[in-house]
């Protein structure tokens, strides 16, 4: 186990730059999930990490070591592909010995170790069985099963779960989380998805464009999103985001497109009349008679919760509620934000008010 | 009126057969089937048994055969010159195949990395397979020339010969040049099959193989290889077949020459029985092709049978 030092890290494919300056901090034994949209750089990133790819510019350490002119081989780290990449002409065992067999350990330890690695993640009755010949979900654990047979410094997820189906996504998530709290490896997990993000990691960063947007732990995040795209690409279904103005007269209050009046808890400095977009969770909603005019139009139910998209103020916002409220298309409701829970951005740079 | 009824019902009837065949998986499957077994029997199987019948008669060019049952092969089994174009073409195959697969591989292998003008180079890779054959062949007489090879020439005058190479002239050099020869029009088949089956291979394999400490070689020898086997069984097997019953690349450059150092079995067939005469001889030659042709495709079909790893579902 060790720490991994990111530092002002860049990457250049020919004249495009894909990382402009990345710097993260990852401390031993923490599990670190990389997440953000397709393109924004989080899986070149992983790949300059395992070696797979040049580092342009800054530094990348493991433990003590600047790793930028290391082998892959010998960053001692082992990764998870997202296609799994297991070798289709060995067994599982020989799959996961196949580290250890070409640093030419014993055949004893080698089976010692497989063996190991196989009761933990529940393979031993798979053995002696060819990839072809598991499911999707084996399939992971085998990968899994090889990272862990090389007891590396730093584990690398790329992507481990997007070629499962729902129900065992969520199976093996849980399962990866489990396997980091009994090896306590420090982990880099890059995905997309980000209620893998929130549930996994102790500690989330989210890239966007080559740039790191915000990082911190899952419920920072949600709680006080550093600027808009943080805001709208955490939490599911996203926050609610509507343009207007900050009015102060005697108290704050936003006021919305076509006029919606909104409650404000304060109001932000030198602030009247401020382009402003107020942001807020669907699950802050609450119907009250002091809420504001809203018409709807599509009921979701999903039994533990009820979606509801609305026209507040002419714009669709949706508001979700664990109460079972009778609604149908059409009706009026009264909706009105926690105003304490309500986050406010700067209209022009996106950034947290 | 009844006449006319029962005639309709008769027309209602045929109509309703033919409908009812033509909606008949059996039939129609049998009805595809027509064309692609007429031509089968008429292209392969008839002049194969033609073939083989004509190697038990003694027929000669203009004449009608007598059966002789097994009278060729007893006489070409006394026939030198027989068992040493039988050692020819052995010989032509074992070492053209050799060389072929080891020069193919590394092209492909080369070609398979990231190179300046990689298209381009594929073409050129590709050229001697697009050239015609007797073109080629013709082009590689003149190589081997006795007077006017450029071979020679350049040696010569590179100080490391004294006197010109009899290429064509002497049982071994003849030998060797046309196996060069089949070499140098071989090499692209099995560079290029090679080359697309290494491109089947996932580049997040040598990933993985790197990451899990492989050298190149390692890559090679426990990725590159065992994933590449079955293309290697059914390229080889090809190759093989081809060199084994070449003709067109003897025939033009010696002839069989010199003195039958370089026939094949399908040039001396060919000798015997349009040059000579002789159809009946020269059919029960290349029906003796066939007992090492078959060992070729039975060796193949258990090579390539497919190995466990490649099949799927669960045992």
């Amino acid at each position: 186990m060790s720490s991994v030092q990111i530092r002002d890290v860049r990457k250049s494919f020919g004249n495009f730059e894909v990382l402009h300056g990345v710097s993260i901090p990852i401390e031993d034994g923490q599990f670190v999930v990389l997440v953000g949209p397709s393109g924004c750089g989080k899986s070149t990133l992983l790949r300059m990490l395992a070696g797979l790819e040049n580092i342009t510019s800054g530094t990348i350490s493991i433990g003590d070591r600047v790793v930028n002119n290391v082998q892959p081989k010998e960053r001692d780290i082992a990764m998870v592909f997202q296609n799994y990449a297991l070798y289709p002409h060995m067994t599982v065992g020989e799959n996961m010995g196949f580290s250890m067999k070409l640093r030419g350990e014993s055949t004893d330890e080698i089976n010692k170790r497989v063996k190991r690695a196989a009761e933990i993640l529940a393979l031993s009755p798979l053995l002696e069985r060819y990839p072809r010949q598991l499911s999707g979900g084996q399939r992971q654990r085998v990968a899994m099963g090889r990272a862990i047979v090389r007891d590396p410094q730093v584990f690398l997820f790329d992507e481990p779960l997007s070629n499962l189906d729902a129900k065992l996504r969520v199976a093996m998530r849980t399962e990866i989380k489990e396997l980091h709290q009994r090896l306590k490896t420090t982990t880099v997990y890059v995905t997309h998805d980000q209620i893998e993000a929130m549930t996994m990691a102790d500690k989330i960063v989210v890239m966007h464009d080559g740039v790191v947007e915000q990082m911190g732990t899952p419920l920072e995040l949600y709680d006080t999103p550093e600027n808009q795209f943080v805001a709208g690409f955490i939490g599911s279904p996203s926050m609610n985001f509507l343009k207007g103005h900050v009015r102060v007269n005697g108290v704050a209050t936003f006021e919305g497109p076509n006029g919606v009046k909104l409650p404000l808890k304060n109001a932000p400095a030198a602030s009247d009349g401020r382009p402003v977009v107020y942001g807020v969770r669907p699950e802050h909603f609450t119907i009250a008679d002091d809420g504001a005019d809203a018409e709807i139009v599509v009921v979701e139910p999903t039994g533990s919760e009820t979606q509801v998209f609305a026209k507040l103020g002419g714009e669709q916002v949706v508001a979700v509620f664990r109460e079972r409220h009778q609604f149908n298309p059409g009706d009026k409701v009264k909706l009105k934000p926690d105003p304490s829970l309500v986050h406010l951005f700067d209209d022009a740079t996106g950034k947290r008010l | 009126m009844a006449v006319m009824a029962e005639s309709a019902v008769a027309q209602v009837k045929r109509s309703s057969m033919w409908t009812r065949a033509f909606e008949s998986r059996n039939f129609l499957g049998a009805m595809f089937m027509v064309p692609a077994i007429a031509i089968l029997i008429l292209f392969l199987a008839y002049p194969l048994a033609l073939g083989l019948w004509l190697g038990m008669t003694d027929t000669k060019i203009g004449g009608v055969g007598r059966y002789i049952g097994f009278g060729n092969f007893v006489s070409l089994a006394k026939d030198s010159v027989f068992w040493l174009s039988v050692f020819n073409t052995i010989f032509y195959t074992f070492a053209a195949s050799i060389v072929k697969f080891a020069i193919g591989l590394y092209l492909a292998l080369l070609l398979n990395e990231r190179l300046p003008f990689k298209s381009m180079v594929r073409a050129i890779v590709l050229l001697p397979f697009v050239v015609p054959t007797v073109l080629s062949a013709i082009a590689f007489w003149w190589i081997y020339d006795s007077q006017f090879s450029i071979i020679s020439w350049v040696l010569l005058k590179a100080g490391l010969i004294t006197h010109y190479i009899d290429f064509l002239g002497d049982p071994w050099n003849a030998r060797w040049s046309v196996v060069a020869a089949n070499i140098w029009r071989g090499v692209p088949f099995v560079a290029i099959t090679l080359l697309a089956g290494l491109q089947t291979i996932s580049p997040s394999l040598y990933e993985a193989a790197n990451l899990d400490g492989a050298t190149n070689l390692q890559r090679f020898r426990h990725i590159t290889l065992p994933m590449l086997s079955p293309i290697i069984a059914v390229v080889m097997t090809f190759s093989v077949l081809m060199t084994f019953t070449d003709f067109q690349l003897i025939y033009t450059i010696t002839r069989g020459g010199p003195i039958n150092a370089t026939h094949l079995m399908a040039t001396l067939s060919f000798q015997r029985a349009i040059t000579g005469g002789n159809l009946g001889e020269g059919a029960a030659i290349s029906n003796a092709m066939i007992p090492f042709l078959v060992a070729a495709i039975l060796l193949s079909f258990f090579g390539l049978q497919r190995s466990r790893w490649q099949q799927g579902g669960r045992d």
